[in-house]
């Protein structure tokens, strides 16, 4: 597989202002369930991102964790190593938390359940609320994100990515046949 | 470049770690490379669960034809906090002392399913001998092989030295002892030399340090305050009584009197300089033990760190032979 060039799908400003759309959605989510102190946790790279975003907007006391989750993904010896593979951070307690899991984009689900079973390495958590900026098709597994900065159905040759983070960038790209 | 890769097992085509045998031949981005994938697994002592899913339903058997629980221990504690089930050869019992080849228990455990092998043995080579006849699919690390090399031991030692230090560039490395029958000294000179360290000392006495010393890029000193001069890592290494065919030494308290570190002789080395020992330790004999339990000393975290690199090499070599077998 190669990848075509790409081309900018959204720009810094308007990343931004899903990024402010989604503060607004999750501080109503979360007075909805009664949740007054969640721990944010965000996935390398992209969603850490954005959960440092929504960690200062939000206003959240508490450290912002980190996660990995090379070595929690299920086809691991067949994706491997991330070449810049970082260590997992949560710097709190987990146990009975009410934890906000962000990520950029989310696609199959695969990310998302590696993402629960490393935070579930850590601790039994209250809740887990699913933040994504991207939500698009081709869910492979039951997983759907609680709040959304944008829905985006794509074709299946098509890939979406986050640059960042000193400007952001949404960048799609046609994967072709080599 | 890309002939040099050809000739090393060790390494795909295009440069990934099929097998980890000997630090020779690779290159600095691998070798940080093994040291960036360690650091995230030396996070996982901190968790209640200390153990990532990434091998599940792997086997790695550890071959061990010489003892040493403590290394073996290392390897089984990463296979298993990788989530890989585990085989313990032990030589003394096993079939080759009952007169199978070396060749035919290796088919057998391939037979069991084994994709990874961690050997052990007294003659040099012998981790090479078992990768190249290995099946296709098969990865083997070498856990010490003779005085030839002992790979993982040298990068949990840069593991340890880039904690505390940094950055590898500016550092003076000072490796203190029985250089001759040191595969651990051998691997880890390559290691500091391929990380690009200002200068690697070995200090011992004329009998310990092999005539070909300085052929491995380093600068040999026989007097111990002399070699510690301004270094940043002190690394002593175990006098191998066992190894020790003849009379190389006088005695040991002689041997401790002139190349012993002590506090006092450690005043010559930087003010910040870290104590280092692959162990098992000889208290009394390489070191004074109000070094080895001092603040300068990092031994036990050597241990620890071992643990992580060791995870780091068999995860980036499964994941390899992996995709050879065509699961990719």
């Amino acid at each position: 597989m190669t990848e075509a060039p790409r081309h900018i799908f959204m720009q810094h400003d308007g990343i931004i202002d899903l990024i402010d759309g989604m503060t607004g959605i999750l501080r109503h989510y979360l007075r909805d369930r009664e949740i007054d102190d969640p721990a944010i946790i965000g996935i390398h790279t992209g969603g850490a991102w954005i959960a440092h975003e929504l960690h200062q907007r939000l206003d959240c006391p508490g450290p912002l964790g980190l996660l990995d989750i090379s070595f929690y993904r299920d086809d691991f010896t067949r994706i491997g190593v991330n070449p810049q593979v970082r260590p997992s951070r949560i710097e709190f307690d987990v146990d009975e938390r009410n934890i906000v899991l962000v990520d950029d984009v989310i696609q199959s689900g695969r990310t998302i359940r590696a993402a629960m079973n490393e935070i579930f390495d850590f601790g039994r958590p209250a809740s887990i609320t699913l933040v994504t900026l991207i939500e698009r098709n081709g869910r492979q597994l039951p997983i759907q994100p609680d709040v959304v900065g944008l829905s985006l159905p794509l074709p299946t040759h098509e890939h979406i990515r986050l640059t960042g983070p000193e400007t952001y960038s949404l960048e799609i790209s046609r994967r072709t046949d080599a | 470049m890309a002939s040099d890769r050809r000739q090393n097992i060790q390494l795909t085509p295009d440069g990934r770690l099929r097998h980890f045998l000997t630090i020779e031949g690779l290159s600095r981005e691998l070798l940080t490379h093994i040291l960036d994938i360690a650091e995230s697994f030396a996070t996982l002592p901190g968790r209640p669960v200390k153990k990532v899913p990434a091998l599940r339903g792997r086997i790695i058997t550890n071959l061990f034809f010489e003892n040493s629980t403590r290394t073996r221990t290392t390897f089984e504690l990463a296979a298993k906090r990788l989530s890989a089930d585990v085989l313990n050869f032990n030589a003394s019992t096993s079939a080759t002392a009952k007169g199978e080849t070396l060749l035919d228990t290796l088919r057998n455990i391939e037979a069991m399913h084994s994709e990874m092998f961690v050997v052990r043995h007294s003659q040099s080579g012998a981790a090479h001998f078992i990768a190249r006849h290995a099946a296709p699919g098969v990865s083997v690390i070498n856990a010490g092989d003779g005085r030839h090399a002992h790979p993982t031991q040298a990068m949990l030692d840069m593991f340890t030295i880039r904690r505390h230090k940094g950055d590898f560039t500016p550092l003076r490395v000072a490796i203190v002892g029985d250089i001759l029958h040191s595969r651990v000294a051998r691997s880890q000179i390559l290691a500091l030399n391929t990380l690009g360290v200002t200068e690697v000392r070995v200090v011992g006495p004329r009998t310990l340090i092999p005539t070909e010393a300085r052929a491995l890029g380093v600068h040999v000193y026989h007097d111990l305050d002399e070699g510690l001069r301004d270094v940043d890592v002190v690394i002593m290494l175990r006098l191998q009584k066992e190894r020790m065919d003849g009379a190389l030494l006088p005695s040991e308290s002689e041997y401790f009197r002139l190349y012993g570190l002590t506090n006092k002789r450690l005043e010559a080395a930087k003010p910040d300089a870290i104590v280092m020992h692959p162990g098992p330790m000889n208290r009394g004999v390489e070191m004074d033990s109000e070094v080895a339990d001092g603040p300068r000393s990092v031994i036990l975290q050597q241990v620890s760190y071992g643990i992580a690199v060791r995870m780091a090499v068999m995860s980036l070599c499964m994941q390899t032979h992996a995709e050879e077998r065509g699961e990719a």
